[in-house]
């Protein structure tokens, strides 16, 4: 039955974050400050501080141990949480293939940053973009009741695959907004959860379990293939989950967010907070009988090939926005989105925007102007930056 | 083998021929009754004890990386109160207990991944105060990828990235005291020991597990391979190490120092260094100096202690 004893809160994506943990309460959480992760991990110190929750925090020295304690809570057979960004997620890149190779599933939230040098602590997708092969699940959010929705789907996926999983704010825009959302009650949000059961334990000393292997040329490729077949049950379970969350809570998340695709002659492409603009933009020019529409992307890691191919074939042309920049090849979503049409036997022409790095500012005129390109049949090889 | 020595450390494992590893490993955690989880730093331990699809390990075991075996054990230790916490609140509520006795939970690294690459991640353990005890067992050196410079290789000895040669004697400074490093964090139990001396080892092994909090064993490991001698010299130029004063076994226990082994005639320090292949250079004219600089430091160093044990 649906669930609708849900109250209407006030909350930034940071603190409908920490809301969450609240519910979930796991039992290990390994803080450390980076802006603009840092109102996350602050509202659930005050949270422990108040005796609101269980969980035992370790207060870490880097993100490099945050990632490690959280690795060592995870083999210990408990729910073990972190958060962060840029520097810091960084600073914990070794420490996420290990989490990922021992199959524990560790939960982050990222708000995810622009990366040093030059230093800036703003909203972009280039430290996330980083981890795309470090083997964790990434969900992307728009804003705050996403973070808050695919933190549901995101652990129990993590859990049920055994692949850690990263759920995905932009840095300020969606970790410092103020936005209306809708809070879902205790009781029901821990029965979705559930208790996690782990198969193998730190803690079982009947039947001991050495974590951490030494793989010569002879094992290694096989964990790989392991974790990589794990990767496709992920796409497969993610779909499963997402139903039972619709049960629960009655609303419908799919791998990604189709806005206004029905019809749509022209498409852009495009994750995190920038996708409300965006929708916006098509909204303004659907008024204008302009047939546009919009693909949001939310399940990055595993990435849904297939179901992105059938969603846009239909499509004359279409944009990809990227808020990130990999220096000397074309950007990372739109890398993605050629390979899905591509491997769909679809040779629709594809554009590639990067816009927003270290948290400029994307304007509706902006985007508006990429579906005029689109349009006007503007395509080029050239990566073009809105700026 | 002995059944009980292997209890938790298997034969089978994969260190070199003369290797005091297996032995130190073995000694500290007979020293309790106690289940044990072990955190283990990449190196030459790790590398011998677990080649998939085997394992040495008897007991759980985790390996995560070179320089984080303190902040895993930290999580380690979080998830244990954790369970703990749960399985008294079920007591409570159903008069049962899912999750049995606390277990004693205990680090070993090597003297890369303690005095190099993993001080950072050992400095907020002992800060934070976890339980648990850090062993690291100090060859001198990164042995497990061919004998590199640590912070922990002492002054003169000839290594792979400081090699002796023309325009150079080898290890250029002394190493770090890491004794007084973690002293500093205010732990109530360190001590320095030697694999030579088990029961002395395994003495300090019990405290240690027995202090509430965290405490620290640095323990001198003769590396055969490395330090260039013969692996039937191994327990005798342990010993060395101790006899010259090179290597003092005593115990910081809650700010006071206790000398373990006192020589009434210390041997010159030469004594130890011409066993070992490493420091053979020295023993050339033109770097004669080093040895009378490695036993004045030694003298100095042995003062100190005398010093603060205020013992004469």
């Amino acid at each position: 039955m649906t669930n609708k004893i849900y109250k209407v809160k006030a909350m930034t994506g940071g603190t409908a974050a920490a809301e969450f943990l609240r519910q979930a309460e796991p039992d290990v959480m390994a803080v450390y400050p980076i802006t603009p992760q840092t109102p996350i991990v602050e509202t659930f110190a005050k949270m422990k501080a108040n005796g609101k929750v269980l969980t035992e925090i370790i207060q870490v020295e880097s993100e490099h141990s945050a990632m490690s304690a959280a690795i060592g809570a995870s083999a210990g057979g408990v729910r073990s949480v972190t958060a962060t960004s840029s520097q810091g997620l960084a600073l914990m890149h070794e420490m996420l293939y290990i989490a990922s190779g021992l199959r524990l599933p560790v939960f982050m939230y990222v708000s995810a940053r622009a990366l040093s040098a030059p230093i800036n602590i703003h909203g972009e997708h280039g430290d996330v973009m980083g981890s795309r092969d470090a083997g964790w699940i990434q969900i992307f959010s728009e804003n705050a009741q996403e973070v808050y929705d695919n933190s549901f789907i995101a652990m129990k996926l993590s859990e049920r695959v055994k692949i850690p999983a990263m759920v995905i704010m932009d840095g300020f825009h969606t970790s410092h907004t103020v936005e209306r959302m809708n809070v879902q009650d205790d009781k029901t949000t821990k029965k979705f959860l559930g208790d996690y059961k782990p198969e193998k334990s730190l803690f079982d000393f009947k039947d001991p379990t050495s974590f951490g292997f030494l793989a010569l040329q002879n094992s290694y490729f096989d964990f790989k293939i392991e974790q990589a077949e794990a990767f496709k049950e992920a796409l497969a379970e993610y779909k499963k989950i997402t139903s039972e969350f619709k049960i629960t809570f009655g609303k419908s998340y799919d791998y990604f967010e189709k806005y206004k695709l029905e019809g749509a002659e022209y498409a852009i492409v495009i994750a995190g907070s920038a996708s409300g603009t965006a929708k916006e933009a098509v909204d303004k020019l659907r008024s204008q009988g302009k047939k546009v529409g919009l693909l949001k992307i939310k399940l990055f890691r595993p990435f849904p090939y297939d179901n992105l191919a059938q969603a846009l074939k239909s499509m004359k042309g279409i944009a990809v926005l990227d808020r990130a920049i990999s220096l000397g090849a074309y950007p990372p979503i739109y890398s993605d989105v050629v390979n899905a049409l591509r491997s769909a036997d679809c040779g629709l022409p594809v554009s590639s925007y990067i816009y927003g790095l270290g948290g400029s500012d994307i304007l509706q005129d902006e985007i508006e102007n990429v579906f005029e390109d689109l349009i006007k049949w503007k395509f080029s090889k050239e990566i073009k930056y809105l700026k | 083998m002995n059944q009980e020595l292997t209890k938790k450390l298997a034969p089978g494992h994969t260190t070199c021929a003369g290797c005091g590893i297996p032995v130190i490993v073995r000694t500290i955690l007979g020293a309790t009754k106690d289940p044990v989880i072990v955190s283990n730093a990449t190196g030459c331990l790790e590398v011998t004890t677990t080649i998939y699809p085997y394992t040495a390990w008897k007991i759980p075991y985790i390996h995560s990386a070179f320089e984080n075996a303190a902040a895993t054990i930290s999580g380690v230790e979080a998830a244990q109160k954790a369970l703990l916490k749960k399985a008294k609140l079920k007591k409570s509520a159903k008069g049962g207990s899912a999750f049995g006795g606390k277990a004693k939970l205990v680090v070993f690294g090597g003297d890369g991944g303690t005095y190099d690459i993993g001080l950072q991640s050992l400095s907020g353990a002992l800060e934070r105060g976890h339980e648990f005890l850090y062993v690291c067992y100090d060859n001198g050196g990164y042995m497990n990828t061919g004998g590199q410079r640590s912070g922990g290789t002492p002054l003169g000895a000839n290594t792979e990235t400081e090699p002796a040669g023309l325009d150079s004697f080898g290890k250029s400074r002394n190493r770090k005291d890491l004794m007084e490093i973690v002293k500093s964090h205010g732990i109530k139990y360190l001590a320095q020991a030697n694999v030579a001396y088990p029961n002395d080892l395994a003495m300090k092994a019990k405290k240690a597990l027995e202090t509430k909090g965290p405490s620290f064993l640095l323990v001198l490991q003769p590396c055969t391979n490395l330090w260039k001698f013969p692996t039937s010299r191994y327990v005798r130029l342990g010993r060395l190490a101790t006899e010259t004063n090179f290597w003092p076994l005593y115990e910081i226990e809650k700010g006071n120092y206790v000398i373990n082994y006192v020589n009434k005639n210390p041997k010159k320090v030469e004594e130890f260094l011409k066993e070992q292949g490493r420091f053979k250079h020295l023993f050339e004219e033109k770097n004669k100096k080093v040895i009378k600089e490695i036993q004045k430091s030694v003298n100095g160093n042995w003062k100190k202690l005398v010093e603060m044990s205020g013992s004469k």
